[in-house]
Order: structure tokens, then C-alpha cells, then sequence
């Protein structure tokens, strides 16, 4: 048994997990449209190789990768390109990005696929990690990192340990359960993959203890064999052990520093669905085009998880997991603890996209006064970064930012345990989110300005230095001027001096006559 | 359209409200074993103080263009108020009680900024203004009931707080004695040994102050099922009876006729109180786990200095002032270690 590790604050949340995953997985149906932005992962944004009009296949890229970090988009089903144009997003701020839209022909043609079954371990992992890149894969966990730059440590950083994410501590989302209890395969067959790219020694498969179906899967799937390199672990329901600092923390008793990622610590941590994703990739060829969300909460029918084709419109699928939208008063894409709020039902399911949370007037605060912070304490109890929630949040409302920096403010993971816990109501991830923008804003801002005076600096100096210069250049000229004056009056000089010689010369006799005469005279 | 709600999208599991309602709750065992031991003045004292408060932060926060209701019923002005009332002794001027919850209540609460923002406890606050003022008035108390002596019923009590008329064929002083500290410090500064104290006041059964040490004990229980609730934390109230018990055993050993035994200190005067309920008032408390336990020391060295060597017969309050002043200065030096950081990053 191998020994876990608490790490500090966290909640024990109510799971509200039974509700969506009392059924198996629902293959959602193909939409009439299908929206793709261009952006959907952590990186630059993807450029698109194809055109209005153009005919696309099922799994065919229709946006590659651009930069180093960077995922290619594909198209989710066979059909026409009838737009690319900016269509809204499922984004905490509700922004509008370019998309690319696929009319559906209901044909579901799949481009060609080059399946690579057991021949993946005798590719270089570089091959391999071309192939995930091109593959779209990106974490499917929420952060939407793409994946092959997680599968390349680099040559100084030797990989020991290659932790799974089943953790899924967020109440409510069960996404990653549904995939564990029905698809272990997938997942462990993704696992030996990325295993292999990053040449692991130990895989660890971190699970929380309220999902004992997932975990009996998981364990059931593996040979033998797989069970000397693969620990399936059970850790404690606690929010937030799904966060990747804190599950490394429970599995290996190492703490990232601040400034560190796991990878240094020869530690990668990739989400179980990414793992499937990987796997699909690899030995079936097939690209990422579908995930699994999880479709729940009071307002919600048919509560389940839905496997999703990529870029279905959130109306399309809460239709048919039956959303009654008299019932919902907020609608939240994500968890109830970190989920953002959406208004706008057409943004489609992205790559990142785990969960539909509808929640109910009931299961809300009603608007209430927030009360002056009694500094209880109860916040630094739960804080799993073991910060100091009420003086950041004192210095937020200061905009001291100085002082934000000085308590930490950048180790918050946003995780919302505090805000849940506070007695006076104070929404205070918000405030901390807002002076991490701010604090963003201010240093690109004094970046710009450091640029702006650099550039404004170097003007002056080129001024000045032109100035100089010129002035240099007239002195020097002057001098010049000067010289070559004094040497042609030197030369006027001389060749005056010698016309007079040679006057005198020719002169000489009438001078001797005339000296004579003077001697004469004498 | 309206502004996106942020996360969490849950319902509030704790409010102010709350917090304060289970402090009073936690009281009410405590308040039983007072109104036993010493009569109804408390309830008398009480009353005035909460109309007082009342008052009080109504017209300030009327004053300061606040919201009424939320800070009305946030509980912590009821919690400030019967605080005092624990505080005073029951026979008392009814202006007494009203100067100590107006001086609290405006200028320790609402001139320093109201809930959440005043560095002192507005409680002790008020409370050692009026100890300082009327020293004599602030520190004779009833004798505990189960003793022989003149039983005040409420009216009685009552016609004296408001009236100041005492029953026929009494006095003041035949009514009202020391407290068992108060008489510790006078006796032994007198030279008297603790044995020959204990044997010649009527204050003292075998072993405690008569009745002290069941309000004592009933605040005990209070303060743990405060600290169950997660209400409050253990670390101010171990760190504070800690150390007043390990410096009283210290002297008791040192020299047991001149100084009483560490139960007489956790269980007399205002130890069990503080320990639950004054020290750990979260506005004017160390925050940061550390700090709580340097804070929780402090006011143990202070009480305990000044029982045994100040003016004071008790100096709980006293302890927790002047360590509220420090707690800025305790938190900033205390701050835990911030997940993945070094120690003095």
C-alpha cells in the first residue's frame, strides 16, 4: 500500500455524483451544425487550410497548429464548410472567436486513418509525439494544455513517475468516472502509450475514493503484467485532490514549488480522458473529435454523460438530455466550485468542455449584502495553497498589489474553497481574480511603457548621437575647410613667394641695372 | 445583461449570523450556572447593556449611512453586549452597565470602522473603562447564594441597579465582597498565607471560589462545543490556559503559601471567559494558526503578571487588550508557509 499524503485545507463537498452516471454513456447525436473555434486550447490559435464551401471528412484537419504551442483543430463529422466567422465562445468572459462552421451531411464520412495498433513502440518519440500533436490532442481536464508538449520533457528531465488524473473532485461531474467504468482499456492502452514517449518508470492512476466503480475497472482492466508498472490508487474525497499540485502531493509527498512544473520533478500528470484521447490517436489514427460531458443538476431531465461530437451547440445538447429552462436560473459550464457561467446557449462544446451544470434558483444564495470580513480565519483552514485568503483579499480591496505579490497572491489556484467556507459572504476568488488581472494589466502595461521608453530612449541617444555626430562631422569639416584654406594660402603663399622669385629673376637684370645705378648714385 | 455570477455557484454553508447565534448558545449554560450562583443582576445588567447596544448601533449606523438590518441582526453586537454583562458584577448602578455598552458599541466598535474593523475588543473595551473609572463599584461582587449571607432576590437587585435602594437592615458593604482573586491578592500582599486565606473567607469552599468554578467550568463547556462547531479554533484558548496554568505551577511550587494552586487561576476570575470567549473574538484575534498561539501566550503571561503583581485582581481584559494591539505585528511574523514556497520565501 503506498503511503498518501494529506496536503493542507480543501472541503468535503456533497458529491452529486449518482445523478448523471446512473446510465451507461449516451452517444449524443450528430448536430446539423457544427461550430469549431479556431482556439480552444492553451497556445497560439490555430490557423484554418480550409475554405467556405470546401467538403470536409470526418477527422479531417481543418486548422493546424500553429507555433510551438499550439493544437490542430479537426473537423468533428463529414460535411460543408459554410462559414468562418466569429461565433460565440463558452469562455468566463462570453467572447465571440473565430470559428469554423461545418454543415453536416449526416454521412459521417471518416477521412483515411492510419491505425498504428503495436508498432507505436518501435516509432521514435518524437515520431510519436508528432503524431498526438497532429492528432488535436489536448488535456482534456479543463486546462486544454496540448498533450505532445506534456509527452516531451526535454533531455535534461528524466520522467520517474507518469501520474493519471481519475481524481475528478468537482461535485456534480462524472465524466471521467463514466469513462473509467466503461472504456478502462482505452484509457490504460493511452497510459502505455504516453509511457512510452516519456520512457516512465512508475504509472500512478490517482482516483478518488468516492468512485469505488471506477476504481474496480480500472484495477479489473489490467494484466499482470500491467499491474508491475501501473498503481492503481485509491486517495480521499476531498476537494480539491483533483488539482495537479495537490494529487502530486497525495501520491508522492512532493510539493511543486512555485515557479516549478512537474516536470522537473521528473513528474508528468495527464487526465484520464487525455490518456483515451492518446490512444485513440495512436492506435486507431483517429483524431479528436468527441469527448465526454457530463450533462446534470435539477433543471436536467435526462442527467447523463453524453459522448459529444467537438463543436455541438450547447442547445443541441441540452435538448437532448432534456433541459427544462423554467427549472435553471444559472447555467454553468464546469463544476459549481470553479465553473463559469454562460448566458448564451449556441457556444459549442469544446475540446476542454466537461460538464453542463444547470443549477436552480433553490440551490443558489439569494442576493445578499456581503458583510465586512470578521477575519474568522475559517478561509485559511480550508486554503489548499495555505495562503492567507483574508489578508489577500484586504490588499485586493486596497489594490496593494505590492503587498498582493508579498502574500502569495499568484499561488491561488482559484479552487473557491474559501468563498464556500466565508461567513460574511465575500466573493473572494472574484477579488482574486481580478487583481491577478490587474496585476497583468499593469506589468504588460509597464512593459509596454518599458518598451515605449526604451524606443523613446534610444531616439534621444540616436538624436543626440546624430547630433553629435553632425556636429562632429561640421567640426571636422570646418577643420578640413580650414586646413585645406591654410594649406592653399600656404600654397598661395608659396607659389606667390616663387612668382615673385621668378618675377625677380626676370627682373634680375633691370634690378642689377638699377642696383647698379644705386651703387652708381653712391 | 447582467454581469456573469463567478464561482463558486453554491449556497453559503456559514454566515455571520450563525457564527455569533452559536456563541450565544455556547453562553447559556454559563449564564445558568451565574444566575444560580449569584442572582438575576446579570439578567438586569444584561437587559441594560443589549438596549444599550441596540441603540447604540442603530444610531451609529444611521450615522455612518449603513445598511440597518444586516447589521442588526449579524448577532455580534448581542454577543458584545451580554459579554459585558458577564463581565460586571450583578449588583451594580444601572449607568454602569449603559457607559461601559456606549463607550463599546461607538467609539471601540463603530469609530474604529464597525463589524470587522475595530483592532480592540469593543467588549473589554468598554469593560476597563469602567474598571478604571469606578474601581470600587466594578469589583464587589455578590457572595455566591449557596453561602450563608444576605440572598438578593430580583427586586431586590433590581430597585438597587436602578434605584440604588438597598433592602431594609443592610448595606453595601455587608452585601457585597471581593471576589476570590481580589481577596488572594489583597490578603497575600497583606502577608497572609493562601491556607489561612482559604480558612478565614466565607469566598472560598474547600477548594475554589464558591460558585466561580462551576461558571467557570460551564464556560469550559461552552468554549468546547465552540471549538467542535469549528466556531473557534483550539489554538487561543490552549495557548492562553497552557500557560497560565504552567506559570501558576511554576509559583505554587516554587511556594505554595504565597501562591494558590494553577486550578484556582484556570478556574477563577475571568480565565475560562476569556480563554472562550474573549480571546478568540475573531475580529481583534491573531489569524494565522501560529499566531494564535503566540497571542493565546501573551495574554497568559499578562493576566497572570498582573494577578499576582499588578493593581488588578484580574487582568484577562487587560491581556487581551494590549495583546490585540499586537496582533498585526504577531500575524505579519506568523504567516504559514505558502504550499510549495520555502520557509522564508
Amino acid at each position: 500500500m503506498r503511503k498518501l499524503n494529506a496536503f493542507h485545507g480543501g472541503l468535503k463537498l456533497e458529491g452529486h455524483k449518482q445523478i448523471s452516471i446512473q446510465e451507461p454513456i449516451i452517444t449524443a447525436e450528430i448536430p446539423e451544425e457544427l461550430i469549431h473555434p479556431l482556439h480552444q486550447h492553451i497556445g497560439d490559435t490555430a490557423q484554418p487550410i480550409v475554405e467556405v464551401g470546401d467538403r470536409v471528412l470526418t477527422g479531417q484537419m481543418i486548422a493546424q497548429a500553429e507555433g510551438f504551442i499550439s493544437a490542430p483543430v479537426h473537423a468533428a463529422s463529414s460535411g460543408t464548410v459554410i462559414a468562418i466567422e466569429p461565433r460565440l465562445v463558452a469562455h468566463p468572459s462570453s467572447i465571440k472567436d473565430t470559428c469554423i462552421v461545418i454543415k453536416t451531411d449526416g454521412k459521417d464520412e471518416w477521412i483515411e486513418t492510419t491505425p498504428h495498433n503495436e508498432d507505436y513502440k518501435r516509432m521514435d518519440p518524437s515520431g510519436l509525439r508528432n503524431l498526438i500533436r497532429d492528432s488535436g490532442v489536448v488535456g482534456l481536464g479543463g486546462a486544454g494544455f496540448p498533450s505532445y508538449i506534456k509527452l516531451n520533457p526535454g533531455a535534461k528531465n528524466g520522467i520517474s513517475t507518469l501520474i493519471l488524473n481519475g481524481a475528478e473532485c468537482e461535485p456534480y461531474i462524472t465524466c471521467d468516472a463514466a469513462l473509467m467504468i466503461e472504456r478502462p482499456r482505452e484509457i490504460i492502452d493511452g497510459l502505455l502509450i504516453m509511457r512510452h514517449a516519456l520512457q516512465a518508470k512508475v504509472c500512478l492512476i490517482g482516483i478518488e475514493d468516492n468512485k469505488p466503480e471506477a476504481i474496480q475497472a480500472m484495477q479489473q482492466a489490467l494484466t499482470l503484467q500491467e499491474k508491475t508498472i501501473i498503481d492503481v490508487i485509491t486517495i480521499p474525497t476531498r476537494y480539491p485532490a483533483g488539482s495537479e499540485k495537490q494529487l502530486i502531493k497525495t501520491l508522492t509527498n512532493i510539493e511543486l514549488n512555485a515557479n516549478q512544473l512537474p516536470v522537473h520533478n521528473g513528474i508528468v500528470v495527464h487526465n484520464v480522458a487525455t490518456a483515451a484521447a492518446v490512444g485513440h490517436a495512436v492506435l486507431l489514427g483517429k483524431p479528436l473529435i468527441s469527448r465526454i460531458v457530463t450533462v446534470t443538476g435539477a433543471a436536467i431531465d435526462r442527467p447523463n454523460n453524453y459522448d459529444v461530437r467537438l463543436g455541438t451547440s450547447m442547445q443541441v445538447l441540452s435538448r437532448q438530455a432534456e433541459l427544462q429552462s423554467h427549472k435553471m436560473e444559472r447555467l454553468v459550464v464546469g463544476g459549481p466550485m470553479m465553473g463559469f457561467e454562460i448566458t448564451e446557449l449556441e457556444s459549442p462544446v469544446l475540446k476542454t468542455t466537461n460538464c453542463l451544470l444547470t443549477i436552480t434558483a433553490e440551490e443558489l444564495p439569494q442576493e445578499m449584502h456581503a458583510m465586512p470580513c470578521i477575519r474568522c480565519g475559517d478561509c485559511i483552514r480550508v486554503c489548499p495553497a495555505n495562503l492567507l485568503p483574508q489578508q489577500l483579499y484586504w490588499h485586493a480591496r486596497a489594490k496593494d498589489f505590492e503587498k498582493l505579490q508579498q502574500y502569495s497572491l499568484f499561488d491561488c489556484i482559484e479552487c473557491g474553497c474559501c468563498t464556500y467556507v466565508c461567513p460574511s459572504h465575500i466573493p473572494l476568488v472574484h477579488y482574486y481574480r481580478f487583481a491577478k488581472t490587474e496585476i497583468g494589466a499593469q506589468e504588460r502595461d509597464r512593459k509596454k511603457s518599458d518598451i515605449a521608453r526604451q524606443r523613446h530612449e534610444f531616439n534621444q541617444y540616436r538624436a543626440e548621437r546624430k547630433k553629435q555626430d553632425d556636429e562632429e562631422r561640421r567640426r571636422k569639416k570646418k577643420e578640413l575647410l580650414k586646413k585645406s584654406q591654410q594649406s592653399e594660402h600656404k600654397q598661395d603663399a608659396i607659389a606667390a613667394a616663387l612668382a615673385r622669385v621668378n618675377a625677380k629673376k626676370e627682373k634680375a637684370p633691370a634690378n642689377t641695372d638699377i642696383d647698379n645705378k644705386k651703387e652708381t648714385n653712391q | 445583461m447582467s454581469p456573469l455570477h463567478t464561482s463558486p455557484h453554491t449556497l453559503f454553508t456559514n454566515s455571520v449570523t450563525r457564527v455569533m447565534l452559536l456563541v450565544v448558545i455556547a453562553m447559556v449554560p454559563a449564564m445558568i450556572a451565574y444566575i444560580h450562583f449569584f442572582g438575576w443582576g446579570i439578567l438586569i445588567n444584561a437587559t441594560l447593556c443589549l438596549v444599550t447596544a441596540f441603540s447604540c448601533e442603530t444610531a451609529m449606523l444611521r450615522l455612518r449611512n449603513r445598511p440597518l438590518w444586516p447589521y442588526l441582526t449579524d448577532g455580534s453586537i448581542l454577543v458584545t453586549a451580554l459579554l459585558i454583562a458577564f463581565a460586571l458584577p450583578p449588583i451594580l448602578p444601572w449607568w454602569i452597565p449603559v457607559l461601559a455598552t456606549a463607550f463599546a458599541t461607538i467609539i471601540a466598535k463603530h469609530l474604529y470602522g464597525g463589524l470587522g474593523y475595530n483592532p480592540f475588543n469593543p467588549a473589554m473595551a468598554g469593560y476597563v473603562v469602567l474598571l478604571i473609572s469606578f474601581p470600587k463599584q466594578m469589583t464587589a461582587w455578590l457572595p455566591a447564594q449557596s453561602d450563608q449571607g444576605y440572598a438578593m432576590g430580583f427586586i431586590d437587585n433590581l430597585r438597587y441597579n436602578l434605584f440604588n435602594e438597598l433592602p431594609a437592615n443592610t448595606s453595601y458593604d455587608i452585601l457585597t465582597q471581593a471576589t476570590p482573586l481580589d481577596v488572594v491578592e489583597a490578603q497575600t500582599g497583606l502577608g497572609h498565607n493562601i491556607a489561612e486565606i482559604e480558612n478565614s473567607f466565607v469566598q472560598f469552599s474547600d477548594y475554589f471560589g464558591v460558585g466561580w468554578d462551576w461558571v467557570s467550568l460551564m464556560f469550559l463547556l461552552g468554549g468546547l462545543f465552540l471549538i467542535y462547531k469549528r466556531v473557534i479554533s483550539w489554538q487561543i484558548p490552549i495557548a492562553m490556559l497552557g500557560t497560565l496554568a504552567l506559570l501558576s505551577s511554576i509559583a505554587y511550587l516554587y511556594n505554595d503559601q504565597i501562591h494558590p494552586d494553577p486550578l484556582f487561576h484556570l478556574l477563577g476570575g475571568a480565565s475560562m471567559i476569556g480563554a472562550f470567549f474573549i480571546a478568540t473574538d475573531p475580529v481583534t484575534a491573531s489569524t494565522t494558526p501560529r499566531g494564535q498561539i503566540v497571542y493565546g501566550i501573551g495574554i497568559g503571561i499578562i493576566s497572570y503578571v498582573i494577578r499576582t503583581w499588578g493593581n488588578y485582581p484580574d487582568g484577562v481584559a487587560f491581556g487581551v487588550l494590549l495583546m490585540n494591539i499586537a496582533v498585526p505585528t504577531i500575524d505579519y511574523y506568523t504567516q504559514p508557509r505558502v504550499f510549495g514556497h520555502d520557509k522564508d520565501d
